[in-house]
């Protein structure tokens, strides 16, 4: 950094921007005593980090390549960071998701108790550090090192309220997945190196590696990868983590962390493999699929808020999946545009989830912290006790549901796009697969709409379920801050969808080759989006934007001024319900039903009517998971079978444990003569 | 011809050590282990000291006033009053019968020479011969710790393995530095210590000497 007068490279800036993260971390375990300082300064000061991680990465996007290598680790073994286009675009994504969380955060843990607080703030920083390196890594092994400071840092976030067992138990369900995932990486990058015993990235690109040990590689790589993401079937612990965690904590994980598995399945599959087979494609876009539909079809029969926007994480990571997998077929099959096309879906969906999931995540945080209750069964009418929250929610909730002008419906309608464009590819099954991958891609983005007209619906419209959420009190500044950061993002996600495209070009460019093509007339380029050819279809956000405002002004005008006025307020039929009440509003569990009905074979439904002579009759219905009891069940009673063969060794006798060791020691005696 | 001569008494106070071994095996009494452990260090110190005369090692002399005043003395007298504390001079019901105990002792035995075999033939000692002896010796006390169920016989037992390595070590290399000496007398001495506590812990807690009562101590 000191041999030259010009500014360091970005890579430097980014590295410094973790060591800030660190330092505040560990500072924040010194000040454990000072409440207010932490949420009054530690916090804000790592919204700064974030928002100069932003920086960092909109500069990296246009800037050169640029890398160190770091005198730390193990002797012979330094840390090797590198700054690409893709790794600058996910670094944009994790500032400016974090920022707005982070923001959230520091009024969401005002009320914590000091201690907890200061270890929080820790772990929190910890964690924001972790995922910026593991973005930067470029070598097997510091990717390795940051990737489990991401996962036992976020371990410990998830378990802030360790003293409660559900949570005890979502954390190890998430820790043993997180392992589990890590290990099939180690074992991907062993295979990666392609017998060179070095472990840079750069050893790993260059290496020649046959199709067989590649496609070992990439299969390796998607259930490492997939198990971080929340892929089906290793998708069991975002329903158990998101509810247990603090919703800060929820949003940066559902929106940031699950990212760094796709950055990292996109680095492997399109940068450090150097082979692509198309068959690959085919099976992430299946399993991408079935991840959006199965998560969707969960999310929709949930009554638990936080419950409910994990599942949600897991479709919209199916989603990202399936645009993965086509990327695949087209860049395989050598159509260059299309792939491009669906990358950049691919893309600017991430960068979406961050935003939008984020934004939900904190306002059930807000909802929580109001009212102190997660089950939807007992919320309701919130928009009038916490409009700010309502109202942000909504923009949220309209975004994940794909609506224009919002920034949801871009990149799904990139992707469908990229379907309906899809000619002739080489092989026919493809073909005849595409059509009805379309279809579940719609079914998925209309399902998603319906699951958050129930959420919205449910929580913030309505009549309150409970007199308690009459005292229900609007979030703080700094939460309303932390909201409007984001959904502002989902707004100018949406309405600026060329320039967004423009500014992921180069990261485009750099994994598949060339950039997607803007076909808009180029006077009116910065206005409309038009994916490789404009006959086909177009779509200008502002414009939209200014009809749908310009009609809701003429019937407002309509409405109150031309109309006659003469508004009577009377009570009508009242619906045959003179007295009505908040018990008579449609609940959660009644909206999801007609799913539950439909798709009653992907779920085990355990319901438990009333007997009919039952003067105070209570109904319960619960639905599971169905792949836990096919998947998870067996394995973990083969693992605790054998587990309790091992512990068969432990007598308790001290004569056994000496007859273990004095038959050891002859066993070596005997080996030594050999 | 002096030195066969010392020889000889040396391969005797081995086969002696040997002896007591199988001895200390098929002892039923307490208090019998623990006079059959101090003959061995005198034993031990015996042969020690003849080695460090016949060969000029003057260390080995320290060594073996070591051997005395720890193995000989000092930790018998500290048993012998442990013993009377604790009121436990009673028979000690082995685990296996003797007579299989002795049967898979002569076992160890066969096995501990052949295993000396290679290993003596290396060495450049006077004595490596009795090599295997000492091996034996380790091994059957080790045997002696695996099939008793009281926690005095026991350390009687581990204290008995370090006399067998001790011998070990003199009769292949001429003993160990005396630093080492000195550190293995010291762990000894501890591990003295650390035991006769826990003697009096287990005792205080289940009212017995008898391990099995630790048998609860596992995880179900």
């Amino acid at each position: 950094m000191t041999e030259t007068l010009n500014l360091p490279d970005l890579v430097h800036w980014a590295w410094a921007g973790v060591l800030y993260w660190l330092i505040l971390g560990f500072s924040a375990l010194l000040l454990q005593s000072r409440r207010r300082l932490l949420t009054r300064v530690i916090f804000p000061l790592g919204a700064l980090g974030a928002l100069f991680i932003a920086g960092v990465g909109a500069a990296g996007l246009v800037a050169p390549t640029s890398a160190i290598i770091l005198p730390i680790g193990l002797p012979d073994l330094p840390f090797h960071l590198r700054l690409d286009a893709l790794s600058a675009f996910f670094l944009v994504l994790l500032g400016g998701a974090a920022f707005g969380v982070t923001v959230y955060a520091a009024g969401y843990f005002r009320n914590m108790r000091a201690g907890p607080l200061g270890l929080l703030a820790l772990w929190y920083h910890l964690f924001l550090a972790g995922m910026v390196t593991v973005l930067l890594a470029d070598d097997a092994y510091a990717f390795m090192v940051a990737w489990e400071v991401m996962a036992l840092s976020s371990y410990f976030l998830v378990t802030t309220d360790h003293k409660i067992p559900e949570i005890r138990r979502a954390g190890f369900l998430y820790l043993l997945i997180a392992h589990v995932g890590a290990v099939s990486l180690l074992l991907c990058f062993g295979v990666l190196q392609g017998g060179e015993g070095d472990y840079t990235f750069n050893t790993m690109r260059l290496a020649e590696i046959a199709p067989f040990w590649a496609s070992v590689a990439y299969l390796l790589a998607l259930f490492g990868f997939g198990a971080k993401a929340g892929l089906v079937p290793m998708h069991v612990w975002l329903p158990e983590a998101h509810p247990a965690a603090p919703s800060p904590v929820s949003a940066l994980m559902s929106g940031v962390m699950l990212k760094t598995a796709i950055y990292g399945l996109l680095r492997v599959t399109f940068d450090l493999l150097n082979v692509q087979l198309g068959w690959w494609g085919t099976l992430a876009l299946a399993l991408g699929l079935l991840t959006a539909i199965y998560g969707v079809i969960f999310a929709a029969v949930q009554s638990d808020m936080k419950r409910l926007l994990a599942w949600s994480s897991i479709e919209n990571i199916g989603i990202i999946l399936a645009a993965f997998g086509l990327t695949l077929i087209f860049y395989t099959d050598g159509k260059g545009a299309l792939a491009a096309l669906t990358m950049t879906a691919l893309l600017y969906h991430a960068i979406n989830h961050a935003f939008f999931k984020g934004l939900l995540f904190i306002g059930t945080g807000s909802v929580l912290h109001a009212t102190g209750e997660r089950r939807m069964g007992h919320l309701g009418g919130l928009i009038r006790f916490m409009p700010w929250t309502a109202w942000l929610t909504l923009i949220g909730a309209l975004a994940i549901a794909g609506l224009p002008p919002l920034n949801g419906f871009v990149s799904e309608w990139l992707l469908l796009q990229a379907f309906l464009l899809s000619p002739g590819l080489s092989q026919p099954y493809l073909n005849m697969v595409i059509p009805v991958a379309a279809a579940s891609v719609a079914l998925a983005a209309a399902l998603a709409a319906y699951v958050m007209v129930k959420f919205f619906g449910v929580v913030f419209l309505g009549q309150p379920r409970d007199p308690a959420l009459h005292h229900a009190h609007e979030a703080s500044w700094a939460e309303r801050l932390g909201m409007i950061w984001l959904a502002a993002g989902c707004v100018l996600l949406g309405l600026l969808p060329s320039q967004v495209i423009g500014w992921l070009a180069p990261v485009v460019t750099q994994l598949t080759g060339q950039a997607l093509i803007n076909d808009a007339p180029s006077a009116s380029a910065w206005l409309m989006l038009a994916p490789v050819s404009a006959e086909r279809a177009s779509y200008a956000p502002l414009v939209f934007l200014a009809v749908v405002l310009t009609t809701l002004l003429l019937v407002y005008i309509w409405v109150r001024r031309v109309y006659h006025g003469r508004v009577r307020r009377a009570d009508a039929w009242d619906c045959g319900y003179p007295e009505q009440d908040a018990r008579m509003q449609d609940t959660a569990e009644g909206f999801g039903q007609p799913i539950r009905q439909i798709f009653e074979m992907f779920m085990r439904v355990e319901r438990e009517r009333p007997d009919p002579f039952d003067r105070h009759p209570r109904y319960t219905g619960a639905s599971h998971d169905k792949l836990w009891f096919i998947v998870y069940e067996p394995i973990a009673k083969i693992v605790g079978w054998l587990s309790d063969q091992a512990g068969k060794l432990q007598h308790g006798r001290i004569q056994w444990y000496l007859i273990y060791s004095f038959a050891t020691l002859i066993f070596l005696l005997v080996f030594v003569t050999r | 011809m002096s030195l066969t001569y010392h020889l000889q008494i040396v391969n005797l106070l081995a086969a002696l050590l040997l002896l007591i071994s199988f001895a200390m095996l098929s002892q039923r009494r307490i208090v019998g282990l623990i006079t059959l452990f101090a003959w061995q260090g005198a034993a031990l110190t015996l042969s020690t000291g003849l080695i460090a005369w016949s060969t000029g090692q003057h260390h080995l002399y320290y060594s073996a006033g070591l051997t005395l005043l720890l193995k000989v003395i000092g930790i018998p007298w500290f048993f012998f009053r442990l013993v009377k504390k604790l009121d436990v001079d009673r028979d000690v019901e082995p685990m296996i019968n003797i007579p299989t105990t002795m049967l898979i002792g002569i076992v160890l035995v066969i096995f501990a020479f052949n295993l000396a075999l290679p290993i003596s033939q290396m060495s450049g000692t006077v004595m490596r011969s009795t090599l295997g002896i000492a091996m034996a010796c380790v091994l059957l006390a080790f045997l002696m710790m695996i099939t008793r169920s009281k926690a005095i016989p026991q350390i009687i037992g581990f204290l008995s393995i370090e006399n067998g390595l001790f011998f070990a070590a003199t009769s292949a290399t001429y003993g160990m530095p005396l630093v080492v000496e000195l550190g293995v007398a010291l762990d000894v001495m501890v591990a003295l210590f650390v035991l006769g506590i826990m003697s009096f812990q287990i005792r205080e807690s289940f009212d017995s000497m008898d391990l099995k009562h630790m048998e609860k101590l596992k995880e179900r």
